[in-house]
């Protein structure tokens, strides 16, 4: 089934109670039905449905990891030994291993995979980066970039 | 910054994979009361741990087919260029994500559009024609997992 198929199935209501749901996911459902200017029930009864089609696939706490002590984050880009045919999962099994480890992204381009690191400081991403990544398996190379600060962080889409 | 017992790591994880889950829920699968579920939450909301939801869908059945990547070096720094730089990056709707890093590029944007050719007109007409940007690295993204990170 191509995402034709399912696209049919998505009305312009459905669209615009996404785009506000998707830019204020904090919104309480009766001022998303306001926002979206359908009644509360529909607005129930819509979202229900896109959870079922599977379209709204999650809806999860953001944990803001600074305020847990977490005050380094780096985005390490991997390219990984792919003359070896189990490296992708190989590679990705062991990164799942790490407990530091928040997002694992597998690419199409330059980069093979990219892990979100955190680190309570300096001193501790060190350790994490000699005896957790340098160690996993298949690597040919990494690039490290730290996050300094997130500008823009939404699901948004233009719908 | 609060001190978590397991309770609280126990409610972290949970929230962070259902976050509509209620305090009385949440209370039930840990033996607490309803109240003393609610006060944790509130806690933890408090502290700035819970720090809000995150709506995740399925891009591809909305018709958004694909996510790249793009790594962006400025070709003039300065405070002035970056903030001219995030004012205009920001008001991109196809970007959803703006981070500026330290490194082999000045910034990371997670980009989405309708299929290729799309993504080639909102490189072309929106990102290229950025106040300040050089060099532009695109990877396209082929699968994405969140892992519930370091909650013990």
């Amino acid at each position: 089934m191509g995402f034709d198929e399912l696209s049919i199935q998505i009305d312009d209501t459905d669209r615009r109670i996404l785009r506000h749901l998707l830019a204020e996911p904090d919104l309480a459902t009766p001022v998303l039905a306001e926002r979206a200017g359908v009644t509360q029930a529909t607005c129930w009864r819509r979202l229900e449905r896109l959870a079922e089609q599977g379209v709204i696939t999650a809806r999860q706490a953001v944990i803001d990891w600074r305020a847990l002590g977490y005050g380094v984050e780096v985005s390490l880009r991997f390219t990984l030994d792919k003359t070896y045919p189990r490296a992708f999962d190989e590679f990705l099994a062991a990164a799942r291993e790490v407990p530091e480890v928040i997002a694992i992204e597998t690419f199409l381009g330059r980069v093979d995979v990219r892990l979100n690191v955190l680190a309570r400081d300096m001193g501790h991403y060190q350790q994490i980066y000699r005896e957790r990544i340098l160690t996993l398996p298949h690597i040919a190379d990494i690039e490290a970039l730290m996050l300094i600060a997130t500008i823009k962080d939404s699901a948004g889409l233009p719908l | 910054m609060i001190d978590l017992d397991d309770l609280d790591r126990a409610f972290l994880r949970d929230l962070s994979r259902d976050g509509t889950l209620s305090a009385g829920e949440l209370g039930r699968r840990h033996g607490l009361s309803q109240p003393a579920a609610w006060r944790r939450v509130k806690r933890l909301t408090d502290a700035g741990i819970l720090a809000g939801a995150r709506v995740t869908v399925d891009r591809a059945a909305l018709g958004f087919g694909v996510t790249v990547f793009l790594g962006i070096k400025l070709a003039t720094k300065g405070r002035v260029s970056l903030e001219d730089f995030e004012r205009a990056v920001t008001a991109i709707p196809e970007v959803q994500v703006v981070q500026h890093v330290l490194g082999l590029f000045d910034y990371r944007l997670r980009v989405v559009a309708r299929d290729i050719a799309d993504f080639e007109r909102v490189l072309r007409r929106r990102i290229m024609t950025l106040p300040g940007v050089g060099q532009v690295e695109a990877n396209v993204l082929l699968t994405e997992e969140a892992r519930p990170g370091p909650l013990g």
